[in-house]
């Protein structure tokens, strides 16, 4: 018998969700089959990752960016050249009220240096303490109002300000974070369009894990949330999905140990590049349309790959 | 085609004998069906009905061996396409490829970096288990290569697409060797050549249905023990193939297309390792069976091991370390001591963030059946007694002179019943989420 294809049909279609604006702009989502798979044009954006708190970072992003590391701005414009990449983050690090509890004023500042340093769409992260985050960024989406930028994340604990200031007030996207659980995602979704906030203004975060450190619940989380949009048409889950791998990328010790701590190991940053690579990767495959790193040369694989896949 | 339950159930006695280890026909019936029991295990049921049968009823995917004694890997055999479907069975194997246009010297440097490459994760040891040996030019050199490969302790993958020069590789490859392989031009010859030496036989083709016109050829010739290559031109068309294989055998009941894959990343993007990490991990996840790389250093190694042993875990089995008592930062015998359960992602993020804290610390794992903490203390496997039996058997009174015992923060209210069956101990609470122990242990120290 020849071969003939068994065809996955489904029914729903991942919502499409515009960020940046003017020449700049640029569309994730859209796509109607499980990633790559379709004929729909599915492309996955790739993000580069800065911080206004870069002190912990290893010692090869020093070798990379010189005294940019210690101005957002500057760091900004050189990570978007050196990585090519299609969007940048910045995350507001120096916020946290268990850090330097920089002031939301100050945050801001940077934000809006940053957007305009940068001629590719902004992501504004937080710093990941709900109460200060509500503050902080519903300052920065009325500071940048107009420019589209995504707001990340909301939780459960703040989702109602982000939600209302981003989505509904100053016309930002709102990204809607969760950990690693269907369940959860699909609660935040319904809870923050039941608030007024369009399910096209909104992009998952459904949180990842590095290669090797649980990422099993990850990729079973993101094939079960593509699987329930797709071929269940659950329109609680049909948002694009944005995976920050970064910061787990970069945390655990196979990226973290230096080549004295653990010579068999070899190079650094080339250690680093791979658990990056590998576990942005595995998110592109599993359903992530915006996926974000922190090394150049992480972006340009991850952008290699996509391009590759595409053909 | 799929069998149904019930079709099964006219075949057998409909005694209820329960001698198949099933309750009852109908329900040996329903399993059988779905391919969880062998037909055979009826003994009631016809010679002829069984032949028919365990044809219609044998998995999806055929599950092939490679290797042999202590290298011996199962390949395939999978059910479903998405690990929280059921289960993966069969981890996807890494190689590396030298060829014989290599210089001794290189070789050399490549075998030593095979064996220094080796290491324990969680109970496993990673390694990659399969070399590939690319025929060049000299026929003898490649053979001499394929043996040592061989005598490493690693399967051999032999790449030639010509089957005399295969004939006299697979002579010293030891047994479960693979031949990659068939082509339509020399499908009959190499089928002979994999049968005599009973290896298993790799089969490529310009298109997918070129590929399933030649698999079918070669079932024809008698021969099943097959893997099939992806497509080695671009990557769009690997990716796609490996997808449409793995989708036509699962859902499709597409039998030709039930075997193994093979992906040459190396190829896909040679001289590229950071594309050749981002495919390998992608083919991880979509149903790559042998990833073959240009190297496998640790910069591939740790991140690319580490997924396949994540994805390939059971689902309904949590992820285990051995409970002991770990070290971190290097402590120096008067350095606290913290408790968290045995299940692997607790002591992963645990373990990071006291990594990340450069404070030196012991982190004492006792048996907590696997669970997060909140599971394995609801389930009454992480109580006071479970950790002050551990403190004492483990003796990390000797390790330490320090006395601080630091409980994670959501079992806070066993601190008073841990302070009293460990007397000699300061029973601390901890913070509630791994990410703020840095602080927390950075704030003790000073």
């Amino acid at each position: 018998m020849p071969y003939k294809k068994a065809e996955q049909k489904f029914s729903g279609k991942i919502n499409v969700c515009e960020i940046g604006v003017g020449d700049a702009a640029i569309s994730i989502g859209g796509e109607n089959s499980l990633p790559f798979l379709g004929t729909e044009g599915f492309k996955t954006a790739v993000g580069i990752a800065i911080s206004d708190v870069t002190d912990e970072w290893s010692d090869c992003f020093g070798t990379i960016y010189g005294d940019d590391l210690k101005n957002p701005a500057a760091l900004a414009k050189a990570a978007v050249e050196k990585s090519g990449a299609d969007f940048l983050l910045i995350k507001l690090e120096s916020a946290d009220p268990n850090g330097a509890d920089n002031s939301v004023d100050n945050c801001v500042a940077t934000a809006v240096a940053v957007e305009a340093a940068i001629n590719v769409p902004l992501v504004v992260e937080g710093c990941k303490n709900a109460e200060k985050d509500a503050k902080l960024l519903e300052k920065v989406a009325q500071a940048l109002e107009g420019k589209n930028v995504v707001l990340f994340s909301a939780v459960e604990d703040n989702y109602k300000t982000i939600g209302a200031a981003g989505g509904m007030a100053y016309g930002q996207k709102v990204s809607a974070e969760s950990a690693v659980d269907i369940n959860l995602a699909k609660q935040l979704n319904i809870l923050l369009t039941q608030l007024g906030v369009k399910s096209k203004d909104i992009i998952m975060d459904v949180g990842t894990a590095a290669a090797g450190y649980g990422f099993e619940y990850v990729a079973s989380t993101m094939d079960r949330i593509r699987l329930a949009a797709l071929g269940q048409n659950d329109e609680a889950l049909q948002m694009p999905i944005i995976t920050n791998v970064s910061n787990e990328a970069w945390g655990v010790k196979e990226a973290v140990s230096t080549l004295e701590d653990a010579p068999e190991w070899g190079d650094q940053e080339a250690r680093g590049i791979g658990m990056e690579v590998t576990t942005a990767s595995a998110c592109v495959v599993g359903g992530s349309n915006a996926i974000i790193v922190r090394h150049p040369e992480s972006a340009k694989a991850i952008k290699s790959l996509v391009a590759g896949i595409i053909g | 085609m799929a069998v149904k339950g019930l079709d099964i159930f006219k075949l057998t006695p409909k005694t209820n004998c329960k001698e198949c280890g099933f309750p009852t026909c109908m329900a040996f019936s329903m399993k059988a069906a779905t391919g969880g029991v062998p037909i055979e295990k009826c003994p009631y049921i016809s010679e002829e009905s069984k032949e028919l049968l365990s044809e219609a009823t044998a998995p999806p995917m055929k599950s092939i061996k490679v290797g042999a004694g202590e290298t011996e890997k199962t390949l395939g055999g999978e059910t479903v396409l998405f690990r929280h479907e059921k289960t993966l069975v069969n981890k996807n194997l890494f190689a590396v490829e030298l060829s014989d246009a290599m210089s001794d010297a290189d070789v050399d440097a490549a075998c030593a970096k095979l064996q220094k490459v080796n290491y324990e994760r969680i109970g496993e040891m990673m390694a990659v288990e399969v070399v590939a040996v690319r025929f060049a030019s000299d026929a003898a050199k490649f053979a001499a290569l394929v043996k040592k490969v061989a005598e490493c302790g690693k399967i051999p993958m032999i790449v030639t697409v010509d089957a005399e020069v295969a004939k006299a590789a697979v002579a010293g490859a030891g047994a479960g060797a693979i031949i990659m392989g068939a082509t339509k031009d020399n499908a009959a010859a190499m089928v002979e050549v994999a049968k005599a030496a009973d290896a298993v036989l790799g089969v490529s083709a310009d298109s997918i249905e070129a590929l399933h016109d030649l698999v079918e050829e070669i079932e024809k010739l008698g021969y099943k023990k097959l893997v099939l290559n992806v497509g080695e031109t671009s990557i769009k068309e690997a990716y796609a193939n490996a997808v449409d294989i793995r989708t036509a055998a699962i859902k499709g009941n597409d039998r030709s297309f039930g075997y193994p894959s093979v992906v040459f990343a190396n190829k896909l993007a040679a001289g590229n390792t950071n594309l050749q990490i981002a495919l390998a991990s992608a083919f991880v996840l979509r149903y790559g069976s042998i990833i073959v790389m240009e190297e496998m250093d640790f910069n591939a190694a740790l991140p690319l091991f580490g997924l396949r042993q994540n994805i390939f875990t059971d689902p309904q089995k949590p992820m285990r370390v051995e409970p002991k008592v770990y070290e971190f930062n290097k402590p120096t015998g008067k350095d606290p001591v913290l408790v968290t359960v045995d299940f692997a992602l607790s002591y992963f993020v645990v373990a990071g963030e006291i990594e990340r804290s450069k404070v030196p610390a012991y982190l004492a794992i006792p048996d907590a059946g696997g669970y997060s903490v909140l599971t394995a203390w609801a389930a009454g496997k992480f109580g006071s007694t479970v950790i002050a039996n551990f403190i004492k058997e483990a003796d990390v009174a000797s390790l330490t002179t320090s006395r601080k015992l630091i409980l994670p923060g959501k079992v806070a209210v066993l601190q008073g019943d841990l302070a009293e069956l460990l007397p000699e101990w300061e029973v601390i609470v901890g913070p509630n989420e791994a990410m703020q122990l840095p602080k927390f242990l950075r704030d003790m120290q000073a």
